[in-house]
């Protein structure tokens, strides 16, 4: 499944790019996109363990960039 | 601005003022205050002005990401205070916050701008229920449902007119600002704006599907296809900052050792290494300025789909052109009626409409217009049509051919040489195994079109081809006229993209770094259009087919925007170079400058804030 969501003060290009390496990181992830241009996230993961991948994936935004809010 | 860019503005207010009255306060009056009062003084502004960047290096080094940016800054800062210069600590956090807030609302800017040319969807559609209007999500409109599109509205969803008469403003998706006219059963898109007349549209697709949220999702997901300039940018990101820190400890470290002097000297070299480890304006320049191309390309109805294709359209070194449709109007008209001895005009008209009455090439339907009447196919029998040839088909009894010379050949009607002197597309006409004449048909070359080309070789394109099915000698006639280099005649559809591959080879071998550019209606040739290094589809207002198969999709039929896609594409590329070049050379100039000693850490940031302005400034220019 693949799902966009929109992001708040993503205020940094080069944290975008951290963020989008450390989401394809994740287990379950096949492949995803943040775009510090249009402010948005591409996920595309694993139908059935999506919402628990999602965790993860905010998770794992919290810690490089905490300012970000990822519209859920 | 948003909150969040509010409040940094405030703190860097109220920092440089408490700065300034503290620079004064040191230079202006005679007393000296002991040191540590200076530092707790220094350190009211400096907290005001840093106290995020501190958080944000402190939770990282939790997180264990010690190349940071925030965290090198920190220490930096630190390393400022420690040996006594003050001044210089607050004063790199102030530039540096200073420089973030720009580079915040610069891109945020231009990001709207962008945003603001693609407000093309409606928020609303109405339907009519019990004589009333009612405004509902357009997401929520089914397909065959009847919507109300007042005059002025824009047309929320695809569909076709049911009722009413108006004139359609399609510029936000063609970027075409002559009015189309439209009526009943004329199909329309959404992202259009009506004009005078109220339109009752039946809704033919829905929402997701309609044409303007094709153009949206194409837009928005340019940015994920990046360019290899911005892949080795990302790439260069991930290295620099640890080798610049690296550096800066071998400094800190292995200066005094090795060149002696005084370790404070060395400590101070080493922090203008880390005020300037942020990749940022590399980072944040180069997408911005594809972003800025592509936004400017649909503007005028071009939608690029990716940021790797503004890279290669800017590198198009040779173009192949399908003919019909693309280069001329795929109108072919009757230009002359040539029966043999024995048939009259009318009779030759008139087999050859009910021979071609079931054929829906456009050759078949200019003929079948020149007989004026529906021929009545009821005289006509055990039709067989053969791609690229023609027609067998039993008329009244007698056996008639249709077609081209090849085909004639094929079943044995002899011709007498008279195919080779015909110029335009010739349709024989055989009864009873006897050449009853044959029919002149020709196409019109598009208005424009060889100034177009003319333009896309001033823009640098060396080669133009022609790719058709009509044979070589019409073909060749077409070519000379538009000023196109070099034509490849007598294709079946089959062939074109075997053919298209010899090109291929060709321009290779000529250039092997030039790109082989493929432009067609992207209703027949999608194969070709895949094969080609860019595949620019034209007239595609509504075809799915042609805006899924290209990597360019011009809105309307204008051949022109080709020249004019490829000086933007150039003027990107030539803004993003810039921008890589020139912040590289001032960060690589400070590094030594400041290695030797001979630039302080406000220098240091002043330069870097200033580089990524300017780039940011400089990447702005390709959205206008």
């Amino acid at each position: 499944m693949k799902k966009k969501f929109k992001l708040t003060d993503l205020d940094c290009a080069n944290c975008a790019a951290k963020m989008e390496d450390a989401i394809k990181k994740i287990p379950g992830i096949r492949d995803a996109s943040v775009s510090f241009m249009t402010q948005k996230m591409t996920v595309d993961a694993e139908d059935d363990r999506f919402d628990e991948i999602m965790k993860q994936v905010v998770e794992t935004c919290a810690k490089i960039e905490p300012d970000c809010i990822i519209n859920l | 601005m948003t909150q969040k860019q509010k409040t940094v503005r405030t703190r860097i207010i109220i920092t440089g003022v408490l700065f300034a009255g503290l620079l004064a306060l040191e230079h202006s009056i005679g007393v000296t205050l002991p040191g540590y009062v200076m530092l707790l003084l220094y350190l009211l502004p400096y907290g005001i002005v840093s106290y995020d960047v501190l958080g944000r290096a402190l939770r990282n080094i939790k997180n264990g990401q010690v190349f940071d940016e925030n965290f090198l800054m920190t220490i930096a800062t630190f390393g400022a205070l420690a040996i006594g210069e003050y001044a210089e600590a607050v004063a790199v956090m102030l530039f540096y916050q200073i420089g973030e807030l720009f580079q915040s609302y610069a891109v945020g800017k231009s990001r709207e701008s962008i945003a603001a040319m693609m407000e093309i969807v409606p928020e609303e559609a109405f339907l009519e229920e019990d004589g009333k209007l009612v405004a509902v999500d357009p997401d929520d409109v089914e397909i065959g449902q009847i919507i109300v599109v007042k005059p002025g509205d824009r047309i929320p969803l695809d569909g076709v007119v049911e009722e009413g008469e108006s004139f359609l403003d399609t510029s936000a998706l063609t970027g075409e600002s002559v009015p189309r006219r439209t009526s009943e059963g004329d199909e329309v898109y959404s992202g259009c704006v009506n004009g005078s007349g109220t339109l009752r549209i039946r809704v033919t697709k829905e929402f997701d599907d309609c044409t303007v949220s094709k153009i949206l999702e194409m837009v928005e997901n340019a940015t994920e296809r990046k360019a290899k300039t911005e892949n080795f940018i990302t790439g260069f990101a991930k290295y620099y900052t640890p080798v610049v820190t690296v550096g800066a400890l071998i400094l800190a470290l292995a200066g005094p050792l090795l060149f002696g002097g005084n370790f404070m000297a060395w400590l101070h070299r080493a922090c203008v290494f880390l005020v300037i480890s942020c990749p940022c304006a590399l980072v944040i320049s180069v997408p911005l300025g594809f972003f800025g191309g592509i936004g400017s390309a649909s503007r005028m109805g071009v939608l690029v789909k990716g940021s790797n294709y503004i890279e290669a359209v800017a590198g198009i070194t040779a173009l192949v052109c399908d003919k019909t449709g693309t280069l001329t109007k795929g109108e072919f008209r009757v230009r002359s009626i040539v029966p043999s001895e024995g048939f009259t005009e009318e009779e030759l008209l008139e087999t050859a409409a009910l021979a071609e009455g079931y054929s829906g090439h456009p050759i078949a339907s200019s003929i079948r217009e020149a007989y004026g009447s529906q021929p009545d196919l009821g005289r006509v029998e055990d039709v067989q049509e053969t791609a690229g040839k023609g027609i067998k088909a039993r008329i009244d009894g007698s056996i008639v051919y249709a077609g081209n010379a090849v085909w004639m050949k094929e079943m044995g009607i002899p011709l007498n040489g008279v195919e080779a002197s015909q110029a335009g597309t010739v349709v024989f006409i055989a009864k009873d195994g006897i050449l009853a004449g044959w029919i002149v048909i020709a196409d019109e070359a598009k208005e424009g079109t060889a100034s177009a080309i003319a333009a896309i070789k001033a823009a640098g394109v060396k080669k133009t081809v022609m790719l058709t099915g009509d044979a070589q000698k019409p073909a060749m006639q077409i070519a000379s006229e538009l000023g196109i280099d070099e034509v490849h005649a007598e294709l079946l559809p089959g062939d074109k993209v075997a053919e298209f591959e010899k090109i291929l080879a060709a321009c290779a071998k000529e250039d092997a770094r030039g790109k082989v550019a493929f432009v067609g209606d992207g209703i027949n040739d999608a194969p070709v259009l895949g094969r080609a290094d860019i595949g620019f589809a034209m007239g595609s207002m509504g075809s799915d087919a042609a805006i899924e198969a290209a990597d360019v999709v011009i809105m309307d039929d204008d051949l022109g925007k080709i020249a004019r896609s490829i000086r933007l594409a150039r003027k990107t590329m030539a803004i993003v170079r810039e921008n890589i070049v020139f912040a590289l050379a001032v960060k690589a100039l400070i590094l030594i400058l400041g290695a030797l000693g001979l630039a302080g850490m406000w220098g240091a940031v002043f330069a870097d804030v200033g580089v990524s302005v300017i780039a940011i400034l400089n990447s702005m220019r390709a959205l206008h």
